[in-house]
């Protein structure tokens, strides 16, 4: 096989090949290498290229024939977002802060991924911190779009849907806290899920919002996701919310019938502010469930009105706490010449951080100050149990919900950094989602007139992946 | 809520952040409209609902109390900016 027809197939078409010993591990890591070294300077989707893929996948060759590997992925290689720990390797997470830091350990993750025999390619680029929604707040500059020139890819793992949209990885891993899978898959018009929360341990994940943040695999479509997902999911010790769950069979995803199922759709999310050409693309997706034999149903959500203040008071909460371990001591960022240790302190966050993390722990540390905390955390986290009522109450009729991943396509670049409440409006359609810790998949469905990729949100009920994954993979079967 | 300039040196001072003068009238203007935009919240009827704080109810999870990483003490020191005999260094404390 020539490179270029290994990069054209999907990550399970490559495990086949790889298993079947027409291309080998070591074929594909290079073809992958090289396609990133010709091609990725126009879209600087990775912060680190691992340069020893090439090694590691000759090593993983052997244990394929002498039958030690054996997985479903075994011999692919996979892009990891850069705010998951890689022992040995920079991890970033897109921040001078964390710009020399080279983690003693592998996340969960990242082990699980090595034990299955996959090969790590590099790490890829994202909004500092996780904090964005176009990855243009990395350290390491912004990343562009494959799908137009000029328009962000997303974010925060921009560069994980980035480097799938750019033919530069067959799986990726990304991470969501209000949407930063599913919002890049879509504007990069990849398939990424958000799995429920607890599935995929956060062991080894730099902490954002702990309550919020979720691992899962963006891909070329809902089959590799899935095998991935199977990959990475299962509970661990050393992370106190991850919880048991069920593989996902992939039988059933390949051979899942819509056909009287229900699909809820949220009247909010085809209201104002949500693009015609989006709306359009969205509803014919619902239609072609429908023509299936799916039903559908239109509902009221009202509460999707209040999911915005929700999700970044919780947010922004969580991450003051979290970034508050960030001090110039043990590692990250630490300046030259400074007088005494509050001193080291302030001068490390001050010039270790960009402008975007320091307004987010700012506005936590506000909502969670004296005289301030009943009327917005405190609040917050009532809004929480009345969007947990309206999903729980959406699903006692629905099986899944569905609606728009974003109100627009992509963006400009450049347009959303010189006004931050417009990005955070952005998020409308996601973050309930991780809210109430849902698992929901980007699927895309269609391009709007500047032929940019929209995306179709699906919602499932807790742990119930395989449902969201059967709507996705009917829906990419055709 | 009426965003301050002394509200914003708060706020640094919590956040143990130090900003520009052209950051904290940039920050004074951007958190106000946020703000603005998060009050919104404060018309959401919510008398007699009790705060959520795990989305599906699980508390409090145990695990054995073993050790389960190995010595990486050179790993770990590789990371500080400055070390000394097996320890990270800090400018002094007490004068």
């Amino acid at each position: 096989m020539t490179n270029e027809e290994i990069l054209r197939l999907s990550a399970s078409e490559l495990a086949s090949v790889i298993r079947e010993g027409s291309v080998s591990s070591e074929e594909a890591a290079r073809a992958y290498i090289e396609a990133i070294k010709a091609e990725d300077g126009k879209y600087n989707s990775y912060v680190t290229v691992c340069d020893d893929a090439i090694e590691e996948a000759k090593r993983i060759d052997e244990g394929i024939r002498s039958g030690e590997i054996d997985s479903p992925l075994a011999g692919v290689p996979v892009a990891v977002k850069d705010n998951i720990c890689t022992k040995g390797i920079l991890t970033s997470c897109g921040s001078r802060m964390l710009s020399n830091f080279i983690p003693p350990y592998d996340a969960t993750v990242v082990r699980k991924l090595k034990e299955a025999g996959m090969v790590i390619l590099g790490k890829t680029n994202m909004d500092e911190f996780a904090m964005g929604s176009t990855t243009e707040t990395s350290f390491y500059g912004p990343t562009v779009n494959p799908h137009g020139t000029g328009k962000v890819p997303g974010g925060s793992s921009g560069g994980s849907a980035a480097c799938m949209a750019a033919g530069l990885a067959p799986l990726s891993l990304g991470s969501d806290t209000g949407g930063s899978i599913r919002q890049p898959a879509s504007f990069c018009g990849v398939t990424g899920l958000k799995p429920t929360y607890g599935t995929v341990s956060r062991y080894g994940l730099v902490a954002f919002a702990s309550s919020l943040d979720q691992i899962g695999p963006i891909g070329k479509n809902a089959e590799d996701c899935a095998l991935l997902f199977n990959i990475i999911s299962g509970v661990d010790d050393r992370d106190q919310s991850s919880t048991e769950s069920d593989k996902v069979d992939l039988d059933k995803i390949k051979n899942f019938d819509v056909s009287g199922k229900k699909i809820g759709i949220p009247e909010e999310y085809f209201g104002e502010g949500i693009d015609e050409d989006v709306r359009a693309r969205v509803s014919e997706a619902v239609r072609f469930f429908e023509e299936r034999g799916a039903t559908v149903e239109k509902f009221k959500m009202p509460i999707i009105d209040y999911a915005i203040p929700t999700y970044y008071i919780i947010a922004c909460a969580e991450a003051c706490s979290n970034l508050s371990r960030y001090d110039g001591v043990k590692y990250g960022f630490r300046p030259e010449g400074v007088d005494n240790l509050m001193d080291l302190y302030i001068r490390s966050r001050s010039e270790g951080f960009g402008m975007e993390v320091k307004r987010r722990i700012m506005l936590g540390n506000f909502v969670l100050s004296s005289g301030y905390y009943d009327a917005y955390y405190n609040k917050a986290l009532q809004a929480k149990a009345l969007i947990k009522k309206a999903f729980d109450e959406a699903f006692e009729k629905y099986d899944v919900v569905m609606g728009p991943v974003a109100p627009t396509t992509a963006l400009n670049m450049g347009e959303s950094l010189s006004d931050p409440l417009k990005m955070y409006l952005g998020d409308i359609c996601t973050v309930l989602i991780n809210i109430v810790g849902l698992p929901a998949i980007s699927i895309p469905c269609g391009n709007d007139s500047n032929n940019m990729p929209v995306g179709l949100q699906i919602i499932g009920r807790h742990y119930d992946e395989e449902t969201i994954l059967g709507f996705a993979a009917s829906y990419q079967r055709g | 809520m009426e965003i301050t300039p002394e509200l914003v040196g708060y706020l640094e001072k919590l956040g143990r952040i130090r900003l520009t003068p052209e950051e904290e009238e940039r920050t004074q203007k951007e958190l106000g409209s946020i703000l603005a935009y998060i009050d919104k919240l404060g018309e959401l009827d919510t008398a007699g609902v009790e705060p959520l704080s795990h989305a599906f109810g699980r508390t409090n999870v145990v695990r054995e109390d073993a050790v389960l990483n190995g010595d990486m003490q050179d790993l770990i020191l590789a990371n500080a900016a400055e070390t000394k005999d097996g320890a990270i260094l800090v400018p002094k404390t007490v004068e």
